[in-house]
């Protein structure tokens, strides 16, 4: 799906909302009433009705809360009782995508369907061929029955008139490591021992039947604190507003940070480190070296690939460079990480320099609801000046360009792009330990094709951010640069 | 003929709300209306603020705002305005 439309719009809308009330400190008081407010009386209903777009909407707030579905006990705790409760403790930790039943029910069950392009032909193949018996003519028309089917799709391959589809459920396929499936109640379940965090369901799911869960209300009681409270700015964050990156700070300081960092910073620590160990491990022997700033990676290897742990860097990410950098220099101060990444979440949380995680999309409902209009804040002085290509971290080919620009022998690091996840590009990496990679020493491995840039709470379209971001960064913008 | 100006709103609310993937439909509005239009972000249309005309992201077309924009009701507009006035530009 296309990164604007009706389930980003609701999504972007409720955390307006959200975050609006948040900033007036009117949260606990009002939070019930959004639902209503959102889905009026004889508003046009994008569900079966209103009642049922009422009801998600109260599921996906939890969420925007800090809750999983799952925490509800008792369907009759308002939301304001989470409110509270999150006051008091930060919300439980665990996965961080949640799935709202009642929203997925929509969604399809079986997956072979016969369509009325079927003329009920002679030589009927699609029975004769089916191992399990499962399609029957039934009034002029072949069925399936879904009890038996199977799904291996023997009739779809033999009907000459190509009258039976197949039609896959969003978030299974867009899943690299076929950690959601149904459950036997019929709703979609993520096996947390498979999943990387990655937000490709996220994207997938037409329905918005997956929500995760959110810190910016907790964000927003610490800026309302003005506790000293820092943004680290992922390198992918420069693409994400139409205005420069110096307007871009202002508005940050406006919204009530006291610091802004730019993570690109610690993008050139991590590509300096990175580039010390590949030559380490090269001349020890190692046939090649992959990236790891990708959590998203990282734990893909650790649940899926183990063979090609010994391969992954141990070099920290730019995030934790970062973070631990403004923590040594300020100890009592809050780390925010702002970027398109889901995956982030996991890696701070197991960080203790990064307190907490936004996402782009939640700074921008957080501008939107204070009010704070980009194109009219005060540009900061920005005289921060990381390697122009430790910035461009973020574009698919950006962290082997940085790891090569600070090499001593640029020529010494051979990169090899895994430009996003996805079953074909997990099965290559898999083969990498026993057949190596035909003369790369260094793999990239972005989750997002595209890289960072198209991660899966961006507001830009991935193109637009990617050139943005190499502007900014001072490089030229290749033209065959792969962005989806 | 005079290619006719669509006025996206890039102002931080539609941004956010969107307006950034409006920006690139040139191509797919001509041919669904075919005449030649010029799309042009600008900022903030002062539409945003107090509800009144809706919800983010706006688009103008001469005198005509829409609300909750969307790729089909850009080029539905487009189609009645035509309709209404063949000959001329809006
Ligand atoms: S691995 Fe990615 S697509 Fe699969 S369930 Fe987890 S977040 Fe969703
Ligand atoms: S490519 Fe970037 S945005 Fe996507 S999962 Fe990895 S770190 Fe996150
Ligand atoms: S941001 Fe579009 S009308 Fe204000």
């Amino acid at each position: 799906m296309n990164g604007d439309n009706n389930v980003q719009r609701n999504k972007r809308r409720l955390l307006i909302e959200t975050a609006a009330l948040a900033f007036r400190g009117r949260l606990a008081e009002e939070i019930d009433a959004l639902p209503v407010k959102l889905f009026p009386k004889g508003s046009a209903p994008t569900r079966c009705c209103i009642y049922k777009s009422r009801a998600i909407t109260r599921y996906r707030l939890m969420a925007v809360l800090g809750y999983s579905t799952q925490d509800e006990t008792d369907e009759c705790t308002p939301l304001s009782e989470y409110v509270r409760r999150a006051e008091e403790s930060r919300p439980p930790s665990g996965p961080i995508l949640t799935v709202i039943n009642e929203a997925c029910s929509a969604c399809l069950t079986g997956r072979h369907y016969v369509t009325n392009v079927c003329r009920s032909c002679v030589a009927r193949p699609c029975v004769t061929n089916c191992p399990k018996q499962a399609v029957q003519i039934i009034s002029g028309r072949a069925r399936i029955d879904e009890e038996r089917c199977v799904n291996c799709g023997l009739c779809l391959q033999q009907c000459p008139y190509h009258a039976i589809v197949y039609v896959p459920i969003p978030c299974e396929e867009a899943c690299p490591v076929g950690a959601i499936r149904k459950g036997p109640d019929g709703h979609e379940q993520i096996d947390e021992d498979k999943c990387i965090d990655c937000g490709k369901c996220l994207q997938a799911c037409p329905f918005a039947a997956i929500a995760e869960r959110s810190q910016m209300v907790d964000v927003i009681r610490r800026l309302r604190e003005q506790k000293p409270i820092a943004a680290l700015l992922a390198p992918a964050l420069a693409g994400q507003f139409l205005q420069d990156f110096p307007k871009l700070v202002g508005a940050l300081l406006k919204l009530g940070f006291s610091r802004v960092v730019e993570v690109a910073a610690g993008a050139e620590m991590t590509a300096r480190h990175e580039s010390r160990e590949l030559q380490e491990k090269i001349s020890r022997g190692q046939a090649f070296l992959t990236s790891s700033c990708c959590p998203a990676y990282v734990q893909a290897v650790r649940k899926h690939i183990p063979a090609l742990a010994p391969f992954v860097s141990q070099t920290p990410s730019p995030m934790h460079f970062t973070a631990q950098q403004v923590k040594q220099q300020q100890p009592d101060i809050l780390t925010v990480f702002i970027g398109p990444c889901i995956a982030k979440r996991r890696e701070a949380a197991e960080n203790p320099c990064v307190d907490y995680v936004l996402t782009t999309d939640e700074l921008g409902a957080m501008l939107v609801a204070a009010g704070i209009e980009l194109a009219d804040c005060p540009p900061a002085e920005w005289t921060e000046s990381p390697l122009p290509q430790a910035r461009a971290f973020a574009v698919s080919g950006g962290v082997a360009e940085t790891l090569r620009a600070v090499s001593p022998e640029p020529n010494a690091v051979r990169p090899m792009l895994i430009d996003g996840l996805d079953k074909k590009s997990l099965k290559l990496l898999s083969v990498l330990p026993a057949r190596g990679t035909g003369g790369a020493n260094f793999v990239e491995v972005m989750s997002c094709a595209g890289g960072c840039v198209a991660g899966p709470c961006n507001i830009s379209q991935p193109k637009t951010a990617a050139r943005k971001v190499r502007d900014f960064a001072g490089l030229q913008n290749p033209a065959a640069q792969a962005v989806s | 003929m005079k290619p006719l100006t669509i006025t996206i709103c890039t102002g931080t609310t539609c941004y956010v709300m969107g307006s950034g993937y409006l920006l690139s439909l040139q191509e797919q509005i001509e041919s669904a209306c075919s005449r030649p239009i010029e799309i042009v972000g600008s900022s903030c249309l002062g539409l945003c603020k107090d509800g009144q005309y809706g919800c983010a992201p706006f688009v103008q077309i001469g005198s005509t705002v829409i609300a909750e924009a969307t790729p089909e009701k850009i080029i539905e507009t487009l189609k009645q305005q035509t309709a209404r006035n063949p000959m001329e530009q809006i």
